[in-house]
Order: C-alpha cells, then sequence, then structure tokens
C-alpha cells in the first residue's frame, strides 16, 4: 500500500538533496542543478496533494495547474541563468563560486 | 500502482540525484540529473498526472538538460575537478541537510491523515482534457502572463548573449 506520506518522504528527501547539493558543490553549474531538484521536489509533493484530495471523483486540478506554472517559470529561469554563467565564464574565465569575488567587500 | 514499482522509481530518482552531488564530472552530473527527473516523471504518472509527468519528461529531462550539457560543453570545465572541497563546507552543507531531512520525518510520522491511501478517481475524460479545461478556462489570465514572461526571458537571453552592451 502506497500512502500519501510516502510520497512526501520522497520528497523530502530530495529537497534535501538538492539543498545540500547547492551548500556543498563549489561549481556554479552543478549549484544550478540542485536548484532544479529543489523545485522538482516541490513539484512531486503538489502533485501528490492534488492526487490526495479527490472531489467528484476529480483530482484538485488547481494543484497540478501550479506545478505547471513552476515547470514554465523553471525553464525561462534556465535559460537566463544560463546566459548569465556563460557572460560570466567570458569575463572571469571561471565557473567556480570562491573565484567569483567582485562583489565582496 | 503497486509498492514494488514505487519503491524502485524512488530509488531511481533519489540514488540519481545523490549521484549528481556526488560526481566530480559536471557532464556525469548533468545526465545523472536527467535519469533522476525521468524517475521523478514515472513518480507523477503513478499518481495518475499523465500530462505533468509528459510534460517533466519533455520540459526536464528533454529541453532543460540538453541546455545544461550544450553549456557544459561549451564551456570547457577540466581544471575545475581537481579542486578540494573544504571541509567546514562539507560539514555544514551535510548538517544542515540532514537536519532538514529528520526534520521532514518527524513531521510525517505525526501526520496521521497522509497515512491512507489514495481516494479512487473516476474521470470522465482524460487527464489532458480536464488540464486544458481548466488552464484555458479558470487560469486563462496566469498562463498568457507567463506567456509574456517567456518572451522577456528569451529576450534577455538575447542581450545577455551580446558581447558588447552598447
Amino acid at each position: 500500500m502506497v500512502t500519501l506520506n510516502d510520497y512526501l518522504l520522497v520528497s523530502g528527501l530530495l529537497f534535501s538533496l538538492g539543498f545540500a547539493g547547492v551548500l556543498l558543490r563549489r561549481n556554479i553549474l552543478v549549484i544550478f542543478m540542485g536548484l532544479e531538484m529543489m523545485l522538482n521536489a516541490a513539484n512531486l509533493s503538489l502533485v501528490a496533494f492534488s492526487r490526495f484530495g479527490v472531489a467528484n471523483g476529480l483530482p484538485d486540478y488547481n494543484g497540478q495547474m501550479l506545478v505547471f506554472f513552476v515547470i514554465t517559470v523553471a525553464a525561462a529561469e534556465v535559460a537566463v541563468g544560463l546566459a548569465i554563467i556563460v557572460a560570466l565564464y567570458r569575463a572571469k574565465q571561471t565557473t567556480h563560486v570562491e573565484d567569483l569575488t567582485s562583489l565582496k567587500f | 500502482m503497486s509498492p514494488t514499482l514505487f519503491w524502485i522509481f524512488a530509488a531511481i530518482t533519489l540514488g540519481f540525484g545523490a549521484a549528481t552531488l556526488i560526481n566530480r564530472n559536471p557532464v556525469a552530473s548533468a545526465l545523472s540529473l536527467a535519469v533522476s527527473f525521468l524517475g521523478l516523471a514515472a513518480l507523477f504518472t503513478s499518481l495518475s498526472a499523465t500530462f505533468i509527468g509528459i510534460v517533466q519528461v519533455l520540459v526536464y529531462a528533454g529541453a532543460v538538460m540538453v541546455l545544461f550539457l550544450f553549456i557544459i560543453m561549451l564551456l570547457d570545465l577540466k581544471a575545475e575537478q581537481r579542486r578540494q572541497v573544504r571541509l567546514s563546507a562539507l560539514i555544514g552543507g551535510v548538517v544542515i541537510a540532514g537536519l532538514f531531512a529528520s526534520q521532514v520525518v518527524l513531521v510525517l510520522r505525526h501526520f496521521p491523515k497522509g497515512n491512507h491511501e489514495f481516494p479512487p478517481l473516476s474521470l470522465p475524460h482524460p487527464d489532458a482534457v480536464n488540464i486544458g479545461l481548466t488552464l484555458f478556462g479558470h487560469y486563462n489570465l496566469p498562463f498568457q502572463v507567463i506567456g509574456v514572461l517567456i518572451l522577456v526571458a528569451s529576450i534577455g537571453v538575447v542581450v545577455l548573449s551580446k558581447r558588447e552592451l552598447n
């Protein structure tokens, strides 16, 4: 028997994996991948709650709409973020966050 | 969905997600993340959200990961692999993420409402029809706003990719 809590557990573990990636890795591209993982973990719990809140035999489609918008915004975010990373690499020749200290006081 | 299949796909999602963090090579990280997203799409399909599952495969495992691989191969990242991870960052990251994960487990243990099976569905139309009716009916304005957002993002990418900003 698969319950709602099983899906929420997988979602929480995926979120903490992405969070650990953002904190641990020093390569800005892998940090970006960790961000994507966190967004997807939130999507999983949204879809699980939408499937759990059944009314008249239909799932709660408001949750799935939010997932749709999150996926769209994430795609736009990836395009802009990777363009910024390419511009940064052109200026500094590195993608290592410890070499990018020009904003440090 | 049978519990065996659920746990197999959950293990694929979490295992390849962990491989994304552990791999030193960014190309291997990106490919592991693509497999992790495919496992997540299977989990979405198991929740009867077939449309979201297909969008996940098309947008994430397809477009976004190809963009990542393209950028990784465009920037020559071989010199990054030899760096050491600092010990304080390692300990801090593991402790904070572990605290978060244990807190999730603790909250879920005291959430008896979620310990039931999912109620049965009776869909009069396929999933995509219902999604379309909701998206173009109740969510029509947000849908058009998101179109403007994508237009602005694509213009922004073109401006950022130019060599000189005059």
